[in-house]
């Protein structure tokens, strides 16, 4: 059998990647895009106009260690 | 069970968001202050015109850099808690607090400490706005490498691990990546905007501070979300004596 073990581990039981692969999906690409606002929005690429994202997490931006302008 | 983890990592990575701000607002923003003091006191010896203010200075610094923080920690943590739901159970033998500790610790490496070696953070008035492109770029292309290679060394230091012991294969697998970012940093081009008569202490104690803040983040992350999610973990999925180690 492909999965038993010589000695057999104490061990945590893993999460089925069925299970957690939805979630992974949808609330990571979610974050991802949060962390695009945060950091490069109306900066070197830009979804919405004007600079207002930009100016309003400016100094975040630059502490967190983007590229900011 | 995984929203359950992904909710609880976005909280405590607001919450460790709450407290990098603190340390941004505390060892952060003097430095801000002195970088716009320096950028405007040169637009005005070159005889420009200030640039109009869309959003006022102490909103800047206050809320808006609070909202910077807080946004970049809680998608940290949600990221977080789903790696972390992957790699429970799979990559080592750990706990909760052992897996979530260890993995904070890689993602502040993988993340943080090392592409920050290579394009570390810049105050205002370093970087020149025409480059804003190749430098968002390049700075992307070392955070996917570094990524990679950390993932890359995991797998690695798995693979050699019942061959080799568990201490060589981390020795063989940490060398391998420290080799592989070499590389990468030699490869990758320089990236040098720092105006001439630009403060070295302002600089360094600007990129001191950002690291600084990451460092705060990532440790409230790895040590509060084992601590959090241990009881319903081993409630819900208790340890097992026949898993094998995948």
């Amino acid at each position: 059998m492909s999965n038993t073990t010589l000695a057999p581990t104490y061990g945590p039981l893993p999460i089925p990647v069925k299970e957690l692969l939805p979630w992974a999906i949808f609330a990571g690409l979610l974050c991802l895009l949060a962390i695009y606002f945060v950091g490069a929005e109306e900066g070197a690429t830009s979804m919405i106009s004007g600079m207002y994202v930009h100016e309003w997490v400016h100094d975040g931006r630059h502490l967190l260690g983007f590229p900011c302008h | 069970m995984v929203g359950n983890l992904l909710l609880r990592g976005m909280l405590v990575g607001l919450f460790a968001g709450i407290l990098a701000f603190g340390f941004a607002k505390i060892y952060g923003e003097p430095q801000v202050d002195r970088a716009i003091a320096f950028e405007e006191a040169t637009a005005q010896a070159a005889g420009e015109a200030p640039e109009p203010e869309l959003v006022s200075r102490p909103t800047q610094a206050g809320f808006g850099l609070l909202t910077g923080v807080l946004v970049y920690a809680t998608s940290i943590g949600g990221l977080f808690s789903l790696v972390f739901a992957y790699t429970y159970g799979r990559v080592s033998s750990f706990g909760p607090r052992g897996t979530a500790a260890l993995l904070a610790l890689a993602g502040f490496v993988a993340i943080v400490l090392v592409p920050d070696l290579k394009y570390p953070a810049n105050p205002p008035s370093v970087g020149n706005p025409d480059t804003i492109g190749s430098r968002t770029e390049l700075f992307f292309i070392m955070l996917v490498i570094s990524i990679a290679g950390l993932t890359a060394a995991v797998a690695l230091a798995r693979r050699l691990w019942a061959q080799h012991g568990g201490w060589n294969a981390s020795i063989i697998a940490g060398a391998a990546f420290v080799v592989v970012m070499a590389i990468a940093m030699y490869a990758l081009p320089a990236i040098n905007e720092v105006p001439e008569k630009f403060s070295a202490d302002l600089l360094w104690r600007f990129r001191v501070a950002s690291l600084g803040i990451h460092v705060v983040l990532w440790t409230v992350l790895g040590l509060a979300f084992g601590a959090v999610v241990e009881r319903s973990l081993l409630a819900s999925r208790p340890m097992s004596a026949r898993t094998a180690l995948r």
